[in-house]
């Protein structure tokens, strides 16, 4: 009876976070597996996934995080939107060019730090 | 808003996110009669346009800058912003609002719509580039999207004939106004307010857009070329030294055209005028002056065909890309490298196309440093003072010394102009951050002709008009200081011995002389700020030379006259020295007061006169004097 019971917990379990761990185990590739939200700006070309918060923290970038928060919402980037790293250029892997839903927009690693993505 | 009757005049402005085909459709709604001046103190463009509408309406139309948002992140942002609320003191408040977006990338554009709809002023959506939708088999339900967004919508293929026919017709209906006008209700949006701004647009596009089943892949392809990092570069490096071989090759047959038919009316007038100060005002000052102004024509005109191809074509945003970085190590900005690069053939030009640097601070020290490289105008004088002073030997056995010299010479250039960037960065804009660099990068499409010609020629007439007045101006009283007051009769010498210019050069001499220059430099160089190739011709008129064979004769006979330490310390000097009245013009124009203008005369001064001082002590010292 334990057994049945916990065989089911477990297989509700690997449901519910099934598709999730597919796709983290799929995009993550500096990151341990546990992890399960990484920055954009650490992805390599051919990183993808959803984005999962915005979350600047004013190291980033010259300016304040309230700012570049809205920069980057403004340019397409919410929660729930599909990225996909297209590109990234020559000298020290910067800038990247990013597919968000349905637009490309190129910006620097260190901005896109901000983006949490699943 | 104003009463508006059949007859009555309509102001309605165009708004939209960059990439959404604004100006395409602005083109075609307004043809020709569009004007281009800037807003009153600031160097923001204004494009304003006509259109007649069938209903009999005049309406007034605005091109704004594009933007992502009403909250203004730059001074182009700022006069969007500005005129949308109707709180520009120039600008007439908009009647009704236009806003453009592109069919086939609407996310971005539908949140900026239902931030404009809270401005309350009447509102119409344009979706552009129906053309590219349908055949990527995109399909969008237009009246749903109406009843969801509240604001009319239209479509529009602003690149085909009649396909604004659509657009035209709303307009006929919004004109007459009267219809939704509310309270302004825009406040400056925080970051919850865009996400839910921009969750309300994803959710109308899932219920009115359909997308393909399968996407058009034909930008990532093109992209997987252009943006790879070798492959990229490599092709950018091929396009841009193209470009530049245009502005400094192809264009110059066509400068010796307008050149000799300058010379042509020149001589006309010459042969029918009596001699005098009139003929000599006529040929020198007014012919001459205006000659100097158009002879830059084509290479200004072929450097913005190439300007606008490449931004219609959506590749100079991957250029931005690609030389971001190079770029930022050198302290300036991405966008700095094609005027950069144009200014090797002439400034003007160069500094005319900064104009695609938003950053203002970036684009003002572009502006700075553009005269200090090398351009065309400088390689005559140094031709002429390596040909005289330099010896024709070899060194390593393989590189000739004049051509190392000449080569050293363009280094010290490209070297003082990063120098310069880098130092003004430091001092006075250290505290600033750059601005991040978040740029879109659009589909590639091909450019519309009709469009890039409409481009061009409002940048031609913007240069003749603005640039070329003060051009011109400054020219006539160049001519002024080298022919007044005119010798006696029976005088000995050349005439512009008495002239005002041989007075001030009289005058500046003792300041000059530390740097070994004497008396008939003193005075060449005054002439000489007209142009710098001028200069040659100034120290033939000095010493007397003219005829044909003018240069080598002017080259022998400085050789024989100068000592080696004024003619190095002489090069030297014309490495920095703001010889060149058109770009001072330009520069005071582009950046819309005097102040830049003289910092620049200053600046490149101070150098010039720092390292023809240097040199000549240092070239002394070595036993050249």
């Amino acid at each position: 009876m334990l057994n049945l019971d916990y065989s089911a917990i477990f297989l509700l379990h690997a449901l519910e976070n099934g598709s999730q761990l597919l796709d983290s185990s799929s995009m993550l590739r500096e990151s341990p597996p546990a992890l399960a939200c990484s920055p954009l700006g650490r992805g390599k070309p051919g990183f993808r996934g959803r984005i999962d918060r915005i979350h600047a923290h004013g190291s980033e970038s010259g300016l304040s995080p309230d700012e570049l928060e809205r920069r980057l919402i403004e340019l397409g980037f919410v929660e729930g939107a599909s990225v996909e790293i297209l590109h990234e250029g020559i000298i020290g892997r910067d800038p990247i060019a990013v597919r968000v839903d349905s637009a490309t927009i190129a910006l620097r690693r260190r901005e896109a730090m901000a983006i949490l993505v699943v | 808003m104003s009463a508006i009757t059949g007859a009555g005049a309509c102001h309605c402005a165009l708004v939209g996110t960059p990439n959404s085909g604004k100006t395409a459709l602005f083109n075609a709604l307004t043809g020709s009669r569009q004007k281009v001046a800037n807003y009153p103190g600031v160097t923001v463009e204004r494009k304003a346009g006509v259109v007649n509408t069938p209903g009999g309406f005049c309406l007034r139309l605005v091109d704004l800058p594009g933007t992502y948002s009403l909250r203004a992140r730059s001074p182009d942002e700022e006069i969007t912003r500005d005129v949308v609320l109707g709180k520009l003191a120039s600008e007439t408040p908009p009647d009704f609002l236009v806003c453009v977006a592109d069919a086939t990338n609407l996310r971005l554009a539908l949140r900026l719509v239902l931030e404009l709809k809270r401005v309350g002023r009447p509102l119409m959506l344009v979706l552009n580039m129906m053309d590219i939708a349908k055949r990527r088999g995109i399909e969008i339900d237009t009246a749903k999207l109406s009843q969801l967004l509240g604001v009319p919508v239209t479509t529009a293929i602003s690149v085909r004939k009649g396909g604004i026919d659509d657009v035209i017709a709303e307009l006929d209906r919004m004109a007459p106004g009267g219809s939704g006008g509310a309270q302004n209700s825009w406040a400056v949006p925080g970051a919850t307010e865009l996400r839910a701004d921009q969750r309300e647009a994803d959710r109308i596009i899932r219920v009115t857009v359909k997308l393909p089943a399968e996407p058009d892949t034909l930008t990532a392809r093109l992209d997987a070329v252009l943006l790879h990092p070798v492959a990229g570069l490599a092709i950018l490096f091929v396009i841009l030294f193209v470009m530049f071989q245009a502005v400094f090759t192809w264009a110059q047959p066509l400068m010796e055209l307008i050149g000799d038919g300058f010379d042509v009316l020149g001589t006309l007038a010459h042969n029918a005028l009596p001699a005098g100060l009139l003929q000599s005002f006529i040929q020198n000052g007014v012919i001459g002056g205006v000659g100097s102004v158009v002879v830059f024509l084509p290479q200004i005109l072929i450097l913005f065909l190439f300007i606008l191809l490449l931004e219609d074509l959506g590749y100079m945003a991957r250029a931005a890309f690609l030389m971001d970085k190079i770029m930022g190590g050198a302290g300036l900005h991405g966008r700095a490298f094609i005027p950069l690069l144009s200014s090797f053939a002439c400034a003007i030009p160069g500094i005319m196309s900064t104009r695609v640097i938003d950053n203002k601070k970036d684009r003002l020290t572009t502006i700075l440093v553009a005269p200090l490289m090398t351009c065309s105008a400088r390689i005559p004088v140094y031709t002429l003072i390596i040909a005289a002073f330099i010896p024709p030997t070899t060194v390593g056995g393989a590189f000739s010394l004049q051509g190392l010299v000449m080569f050293g010479l363009y280094g010290a250039g490209i070297v003082s102009a990063l120098a310069v960037s880098a130092a003004a960065k430091f001092f006075f804009w250290r505290r600033e951050m750059s601005p991040p660099f978040m740029l879109e990068l659009p589909d590639y499409k091909l450019p519309q002709l009709k469009s890039v010609g409409l481009g061009l020629f409002n940048r031609g007439k913007a240069f003749l008009t603005r640039a070329g007045t003060t051009i011109f101006s400054m020219m006539v009283l160049i001519w002024f200081l080298a022919s007044f007051p005119r010798p006696p009769a029976g005088a000995a010498g050349p005439g512009i011995n008495y002239s005002l210019a041989a007075m001030l050069g009289r005058i500046i001499h003792p300041v000059l002389e530390p740097l070994g220059f004497n008396w008939q430099i003193s005075i060449a160089l005054i002439p000489g700020m007209a142009a710098r190739e001028v200069a040659v011709a100034a120290l033939g008129t000095v010493y007397s030379i003219s005829g044909g064979n003018a240069e080598s004769a002017i080259g022998h006979l400085l050789a024989g006259q100068w000592s080696l330490a004024t003619a190095l310390s002489f090069l030297a000097w014309y490495i920095f020295a703001p010889q060149c009245a058109s770009t001072l013009a330009v520069i005071r124009r582009e950046t819309g007061s005097s102040k830049w203008m003289w910092v620049t005369f200053g600046y490149m001064l101070a150098l010039a006169y720092v390292a023809a001082f240097a040199t000549y002590h240092i070239a002394v010292a070595l036993g050249a004097g």
